[in-house]
């Protein structure tokens, strides 16, 4: 079994200030901390799994720049066979459509059993690259799985649906499925696990060599194009405590007593 | 006049507020038609309901549609949205609606903006504003669609509901299903919430905490924080997926919906998947590290500072105070 799985390296900010930069076009992003997505993290741990308990070869891809190798060395890692480094400077500033395109032509010509992207990706929150490749790859899809199995060519899917509830599904392989995270605990990388793969040679491959005409990917040829980003205005939220520890904890105290919190 | 197709979901049958919500957002485009889309099986009631309030309503009938099935949905609605060239297709941003909106997208050709929470026309297409990077930044973005028009997932509670049925004596037209496209996946079975689980839904003030807790241990300390409180212990998903709280513990749109008094939010971001499981407007207060955090957008009141101190110092305090 070919199962190949669709990484990305995203920043973290949850602890950051964000700001931006004077065209109003892009964060300013000193200080931040990238690692791989965290839905993909789960990704590629279901792909190691299924290596382990039935057999199968794990490939990661990324699209991204030099810094995205990072990404594809903690996959290998964790126990991905194979990495792929979709890098091409005409490839910088797809959309999600770019990406599913420069995807779907560096996997149709490939063996491909099972494809795995992460839900979201946590920087542009759109949840669409999945479905796109799956629609390109014209195979089946199955949207925020929770757990999956595989047997003689067919997978076992939990997946979120509406309500709040789950549903088991079946599908034959070839399929996409596009994983929640939960899905299991992904193995910790050590520094010595990155050590290891180090050497591994991780091929690049460019638009000219997955054979994309440039018209199709890249900054020039969005479908959805962004006209500029701004802060959320701030203020109209809470009433932020001020004073020391004790002071503040005070102020909280008072507020959660009218509010009846106990 | 060019139309806006809403795509309706329903939960445990009954229809979803989110079709209502997007058909604001259609009425605010202005002189337009509205059809609803509708699938599933046995749709005769549902879809009068939705005649009184949409343009048109576009039935698929069938027991293959009995469940949602993202994939089959799309290879079934590419031909209809084809057919019909709207201007928008408005999709909601559940989880339903995500599996749908790309393939449908890809299938018919068409950009894609994910979870828009505002929509405006913008010369022959439209623009709309939408949240990256963990809810911190808003981002206008745009898009002209070729024939088959722009396809939009429209955040669940960004537009209000309409608070009459405008009578709007929509026409209901049953379209035909043809046997090929045939459905790719097999139902085995839906999955029953564990009925020995707690049940944080009646609870009428939570104390919950998000990944800013670092570690299992710590969670002790929120524990003895919602006990002096009298209150239930709740979470966001990352620390369910940590395996630390019971799935029957975490509030949003893939847990718990709750309606407490009052809600306290500690290491909590305050992402829409989150808040989206707290109705009925209870105070919220929030304690987190970062001024920055969406929470303090929506909470009450609020509390720069680090958990780990404050929470112990916070529990101290109540109980001292109800002594
Ligand atoms: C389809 C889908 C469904 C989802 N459903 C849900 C759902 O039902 N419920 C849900 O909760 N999420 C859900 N999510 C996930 C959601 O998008 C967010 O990732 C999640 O809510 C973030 O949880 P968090 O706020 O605990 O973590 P983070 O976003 O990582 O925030 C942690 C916060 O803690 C603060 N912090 C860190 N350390 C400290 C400290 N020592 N003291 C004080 N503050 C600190 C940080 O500043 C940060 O703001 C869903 C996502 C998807 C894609
Ligand atoms: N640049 C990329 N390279 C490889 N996979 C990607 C890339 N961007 C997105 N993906 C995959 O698509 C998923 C959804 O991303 P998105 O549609 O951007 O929210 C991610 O979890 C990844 O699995």
């Amino acid at each position: 079994m070919e199962i190949i799985v669709c990484i990305k390296r995203v920043p973290d900010v949850s602890e950051i200030e964000v700001e931006l930069d004077r065209e109003r076009r892009s964060i300013v992003a000193t200080d931040l901390d990238y690692d791989v997505n965290e839905w993909d993290n789960f990704a590629i741990e279901a792909a190691v799994r299924l290596k382990e308990t039935r057999g199968a070869r794990v490939t990661a891809m990324t699209v991204g720049d030099e810094d995205s190798e990072e990404v594809l060395r903690r996959a290998l890692a964790m126990g991905a066979d194979d990495a792929v480094h979709l890098m091409d400077p005409e490839f910088e500033g797809s959309d999600a459509w770019g990406i599913a395109t420069i995807l779907h032509h560096a996997i149709a010509d490939r063996p491909h059993d099972l494809v795995l992207t992460g839900a979201i990706s946590a920087d542009q929150a759109r949840g669409q690259v999945g479905g796109m490749l799956a629609a390109m790859l014209d195979i089946p899809m199955i949207a925020l799985a929770t757990d999956l199995s595989v047997e003689d060519g067919t997978a076992t899917v939990r997946h979120e649906v509406e309500g709040g509830l789950e549903r088991v599904e079946q599908v034959d392989l070839p399929a996409l499925l596009t994983v929640q995270t939960g899905m299991n605990e992904p193995r910790y990388v050590s520094i010595r696990g990155i050590r290891k793969v180090a050497r591994t040679e991780i091929p690049v491959l460019t638009a000219a060599e997955l054979g994309l005409d440039p018209a199709t990917i890249g900054a020039g040829a969005v479908r959805v194009s962004e006209e500029g980003l701004s802060l959320p205005t701030r203020g109209e939220g809470a009433e932020i405590l001020s004073g020391n520890d004790d002071e503040v904890i005070a102020g909280l105290v008072e507020r959660l007593h009218q509010q009846g919190g106990f | 006049m060019r139309k806006i197709l809403i795509v309706v979901e329903r939960a445990r049958g009954a229809l979803d507020e989110t079709a209502f919500e997007m058909l604001s957002a259609a009425r605010g485009l202005g002189e337009i038609t509205v059809a609803a889309v509708l699938m599933g099986e046995d749709l005769g009631e549902p879809a009068a309901e939705l005649a009184r309030w949409f343009d048109e309503v576009h039935t698929f009938d069938d027991p293959r549609l009995g469940q949602p099935d993202g994939d089959f949905q799309a290879r079934l609605l590419a031909p209809f949205v084809r057919r019909e060239q709207p201007l928008v297709t408005l999709v909601p941003h559940t989880n339903t609606g995500m599996e749908l909106a790309p393939m449908l997208a890809a299938r018919v050709d068409a950009p894609l903006i994910a979870d828009a929470v505002t929509l405006e026309v913008a010369g022959d297409g439209v623009r709309a504003v939408r949240t990256v990077l963990a809810g911190k930044v808003q981002a206008s973005v745009s898009a002209t669609g070729g024939p088959c028009g722009v396809l939009l997932t429209v955040r669940p509670g960004a537009f209000t509901l309409p608070d009459v049925p405008p009578e709007a004596a929509g026409t209901v037209h049953a379209e035909a299903i043809p046997d090929d496209p045939a459905p790719r996946r097999r139902f085995v079975e839906t999955v029953a919430p564990d009925p020995g689980a707690v049940d944080i839904s009646q609870a009428e003030v939570l104390v919950a905490v998000g990944r800013g807790i670092e570690d299992e241990e710590n969670l002790d300390e929120v524990r003895s924080l919602a006990e002096a409180m009298g209150a239930e212990l709740a979470c966001t998903r990352p620390v369910v997926d940590k395996k630390w709280l019971e799935k029957s513990r975490q509030v949003g749109t893939s847990g718990v919906t709750v309606k407490p008094r009052v809600y306290l939010a500690l290491g909590i971001s305050g992402s829409f998947q989150h808040m989206g499981g707290i109705k009925g407007g209870p105070f919220i207060a929030a304690i987190n590290k970062d001024p920055a955090a969406p929470i303090f957008d929506v909470a009450d009141v609020g509390v720069v500072g680090d958990i780990l101190d404050l929470v112990p110092l916070l529990e101290k305090k109540i109980r001292g105070r109800k002594a």
